[in-house]
């Protein structure tokens, strides 16, 4: 079976879907369920003290269901990105976690050098550390090299919808690496997942582009076939470009 | 009341007010949190669950109570 395998673990989606953004929880729960998402990225935020009491994440999502992810966004320096992760794995345990640490509130681009210094403390402290980072080759490799579970390179600024901007830089890491390679921000549209794929990326994380779509539950779906159908695409083993037709059908027999 | 046996803290950021000899236990029980879906930091350490019965609030602490929500 092909099964994305990340720190061990196996998993027969390969499409990570984030939950924020949605109006609601239960149309969050929906879309992640339409989508096939087998993990699920969360923030940590401080618990509203004045009603502890309204419902959870938890309370829609079931951590025993879905993978909880969490998820360092909007931390722009390494302290704060490890001490959310650590608050992280107080809650339930969870050893596998996203770093995010930005560095430009604009465009909300990573700050490598911090991410990089974030992901060589946290895999000494028996994280699995999936890293969001820019679509450079040369910071992959260092990130590969300090113990990252996963490459997660961005196609454009998170929640831009742009696509992949690089497709050069993410081939070239993709032929690098051996560890799962997964595009994180900058989807906008079906087609740009199922792209990510046939560059032979082992997954896509996706959350503005279904939470925020006009029918977020229609674009759940629309991203699971695509990644479905790019994967496929990617292990069929393409034709050779062509600048000259070929003709389908045999000459022999022809009036 | 009598403010002799009251202390402030800031929880969450918000300053609280709360009887002394308070313990992270009485703590979290009062705002009703369920502590099965929470992480709780005193003073930018982060506190186990299990022993939150030992340990007694002090005036001035910060205590921080985190939960997962809705993220990219």
């Amino acid at each position: 079976m092909d099964k994305l395998k990340i720190a061990k673990k196996n998993f027969s989606s390969r499409l990570i879907v984030g939950t924020g953004k949605y109006t609601t929880m239960k149309e969050c729960a929906k879309a992640i369920k339409i989508s096939g998402a087998e993990i699920v990225t969360v923030a940590v935020r401080r618990v509203n003290i004045l009603d502890a009491t309204k419902p959870l994440l938890m309370d829609f999502i079931d951590p025993k269901k879905i993978m909880y992810l969490p998820n360092t966004a909007g931390c722009f320096s390494s302290n704060d990105a490890l001490r959310t992760l650590r608050l992280a794995r107080e809650i339930g345990g969870w050893k596998l976690v996203k770093l995010e640490v930005l560095g430009d509130k604009k465009s909300l681009f990573p700050d490598m050098i911090e991410t990089l210094k974030s992901t060589e403390t946290l895999t000494k402290e028996g994280f699995d550390v999936m890293v969001y980072c820019n679509d450079d080759p040369l910071m992959a490799k260092r990130l590969e090299n300090a113990g990252a579970a996963a490459i997660m390179p961005l196609a454009a600024p998170i929640g831009s919808g742009l696509g992949i901007q690089n497709v050069v830089n993410i081939k070239i890491i993709r032929n690098q690496t051996k560890l799962p390679l997964i595009i994180d921000a900058g989807i906008g549209q079906a087609s740009d997942a199922a792209q990510s794929m046939e560059l032979g990326c082992d997954g896509v994380l996706i959350n503005t582009a279904i939470a925020k779509a006009k029918k977020p539950f229609v674009m759940a779906e629309a991203m699971k076939l695509a990644v479905i159908a790019g994967r496929k695409s990617y292990l069929s083993g393409r034709i050779k470009k062509n600048i000259f037709g070929s003709a389908s059908s045999p000459k022999l027999g022809i009036i | 009341m009598n403010k002799k046996n009251k202390i402030k803290i800031k929880l969450n950021g918000k300053t609280v007010e709360i009887s002394k000899n308070c313990s992270l236990k009485n703590l979290v029980t009062i705002f009703k949190i369920p502590l099965n879906k929470v992480a709780i930091e005193l003073n930018m350490e982060i506190i186990d669950k299990k022993k939150l019965n030992n340990i007694i609030i002090k005036s001035a602490d910060r205590v921080e109570i985190v939960q997962f929500i809705g993220g990219g």
